[in-house]
């Protein structure tokens, strides 16, 4: 109890300061080890963990409030901070004196190697696993690993463990499940090619033929911002805020984890409904207003992502800026970038490239025939003269994690930011 | 502008063998060769697939532990072929998983032998400690470098093969000696990703060079602004390790 005191106090001091949202979670850890095992143990509706390489931010906002669309009240790690210590900081903010959590449910997105740690500490009623596709391999070193990650992860989970069907390395964990029900997600046949899988990246575009395997949701058609989905048999459409078809997928993936917890008592028509009101989380097709026209942030931080989010939004008549950081966060390889394709650019341009590896971003546009005005590796004066240059237009920028809070911090000055706590 | 000539490029096993950029390496060959004002084709051999006849120079790139043992069978098939092309001096750019196939052998963790194909008289041993990183090495050859390691694997050259440069910031090869990677004939082979080619254009023209000249007799460079690569070089070399 103690302990629970000393994380609020120290919680409550680095707020004062206006940072470190992770630093109590750590010093909770440290002096109470169990805290997080008690606070999270006897919710009525369990713990739910939600990882894979990419989506996790948005998936576990959509899970979150389609369970609160259904009445649940539901606790959840927001700030994005999805290592362990992050989910004990948010959990010190959300119990009372003597540890204990007032919810139904909590929706957990933890970082694929943290999630390891965490389910050893935590066993998860449920989890969901979305993706393995190349992302931080100066982390993890293989994709195969981080298959292996993810199977640890669904191997201490108890109830059920809801699966990407369209991801061959996903799927294949259904096979090492022992004590957990499995559940699918997946895409029409239609849709397949859009998603490829990280094998399908380059070479013979040859897609991997389609699964066999039942799914509980199907995301049938996507058209702009509009979606069916195909649940227990019946198709229904839905108007989403969300943008971006990557999004639109995992949306898929919300659905059926929600209808897994709740199982008969599941109200088809309020999940809907609740999907449709979802708004991007922070950085990721966030929509913010600059000089009264549109400033779209598209985070971007691997190949697939990168590829799915150029996809998504069209560049025609857009100003574009693209900021590429190698901090520990972002990743320090290069690499990624000659993995993703960016004629789609080739028309329009782009305004300018910033960022500490500006160069090798601006090299890459180079080596695809795709001018750049401007090049400048101090973000926040790229930024300025990006906005500048672009009046009147509306503007997206394309930017790694570290670039992004970047970004959002400067944009806060002249621009309505929402704070993200 | 007439076209000066046309160079096949062929990529090995692009599906297994290309884990992270590898295709930077290909693209930046073919642009450059468009740069210089010849034309270029992209050619792939995959495992199982016939070896395409007419062939001016050959990129192979990473993969994973699970993709080397997809392509194995079909690399032991085509080695004979490779292997004289080499000695005929055909240009190789090869790059981390087939650089360790191209030795004698690999020799993983547990003790299991993974035959190479000789075509590079060097071994390499699986090692516990993953050597990941920016690295900077110098070479009389190319100058500096520069580009991004990461492999387990602790690679020893022979006697008579020269490293293609010596390492001033990560480990290259293994965490013993300062070499990274290995000059051979025509053939450039290396650790390193970022994707290689791309900050390295000495290296690129090196290869296109060599391509042209066994073709045509003469290589004829264009002028090629690489203003844009020595920034990202410049940068890239103050980075962290």
């Amino acid at each position: 109890m103690l302990s629970v005191l000393v994380g609020k106090a120290v919680r409550a001091a680095s707020r004062l300061r206006g940072g470190g949202s992770a630093l109590p979670g750590l010093v909770v850890e440290r002096i109470d080890p169990g805290f997080m095992g008690r606070a999270l143990t006897g919710l009525q509706h369990g713990v739910v963990v939600v990882s894979g390489t990419n989506g996790k931010t948005t998936t576990t906002k959509m899970v979150v409030e389609l369970l609160q669309g259904q009445g649940l009240t539901v606790f959840t790690n927001r700030t994005g901070s999805n290592f362990t210590r992050g989910v004990a900081a948010a959990l010190l903010g959300d119990v009372d004196w003597r540890g204990r959590l007032k919810a139904d449910i909590a929706v957990l997105e933890l970082d694929e190697a943290h999630a390891v740690h965490f389910v050893q500490l935590v066993p998860p009623t449920h989890c969901l696993l979305l993706n393995v596709l190349r992302d931080q391999l100066d982390r993890f070193g293989e994709i195969d690993k981080t298959t292996r990650l993810l199977a640890q992860i669904a191997a201490k989970t108890t109830g059920t463990v809801v699966l990407n069907r369209e991801d061959p390395r996903v799927a294949s964990i259904a096979s090492t499940v022992t004590d957990a029900a499995v559940t699918y997600f997946g895409l029409d046949e239609s849709l397949r090619s859009t998603f490829p899988s990280d094998d399908d990246l380059r070479g013979s575009a040859s897609v991997a033929p389609p699964s066999s395997l039942p799914a509980d949701v199907v995301l049938e058609s996507v058209d702009g911002n509009s979606a069916s989905f195909l649940i227990d048999g019946t198709a229904s459409r839905v108007e989403l805020r969300l943008r971006g078809v990557y999004n639109i997928f995992n949306a898929a993936a919300a659905l059926t984890m929600a209808r897994t917890v709740l199982g008969v008592d599941a109200r088809p028509a309020a999940l809907l409904e609740s999907l449709a009101a979802v708004e991007p989380a922070f950085g990721r097709g966030e929509s913010l207003v600059v000089d009264g026209n549109p400033l779209e942030l598209v985070l971007v931080k691997n190949p697939s992502g990168f590829r799915l989010g150029l996809k998504s939004f069209d560049p025609e008549g857009c100003a574009t800026m693209i900021a590429i950081n190698d901090n520990y966060a972002d990743g320090r390889d290069m690499s990624w970038l000659w993995d993703v394709d960016f004629d789609s650019l080739a028309a329009a341009g782009v305004d300018m490239v910033s960022g500490v590896r500006a160069y090798d971003m601006a090299l890459r546009l180079k080596y695809e025939d795709v001018r750049t005005a401007a090049v400048n590796t101090d973000t926040t004066a790229a930024l300025a003269s990006f906005i500048r240059a672009a009046q009147g237009r509306p503007k997206r920028i394309f930017c790694t994690y570290t670039a992004m809070l970047g970004i959002r911090r400067d944009l806060s000055r002249i621009t309505d930011v929402k704070v993200v706590s | 502008m007439m076209s000066k000539g046309t160079i096949n490029i062929l990529q090995l096993y692009p599906r297994e063998m290309n884990i992270y950029g590898d295709w930077g390496n290909v693209l930046v060959l073919k642009q450059r060769l468009v740069w210089h004002g010849y034309d270029a084709n992209i050619l792939e051999h995959n495992a199982d697939g016939e070896f395409p006849a007419d062939v001016d120079l050959i990129v192979g790139g990473g993969g994973q532990d699970s993709g080397q043992i997809v392509i194995q069978q079909d690399l032991q098939l085509i080695a004979p072929h490779l292997r004289a092309l080499a000695k005929d001096g055909m240009p190789m750019l090869i790059i981390c998983g087939l650089y360790q196939l191209f030795g004698n052998y690999f020799k993983t963790h547990d003790g299991t032998v993974i035959p190479g194909i000789g075509v590079l008289d060097l071994e390499t041993h699986g090692g516990t400690e993953r050597l990941i990183g920016n690295v900077v090495a110098s070479s009389d050859e190319f100058g500096d470098v520069h580009g991004y390691e990461n492999h387990s694997g602790q690679t020893f050259l022979g006697p008579g093969l020269r490293p293609l440069a010596v390492v001033s910031k990560g480990e290259g090869n293994n965490s013993k000696e300062n070499h990274e990677g290995a000059r051979h004939l025509n053939i450039v082979a290396s650790y390193l990703h970022g994707s290689l080619l791309p900050k390295n254009p000495a290296i690129a023209d090196f290869l296109l060079e060599k391509a042209v000249t066994r073709k045509y007799g003469s290589f004829e460079p264009g002028d090629v602004d690489d203003s844009l690569a020595e920034l990202a070089r410049q940068h890239a070399g103050s980075r962290p390790r």
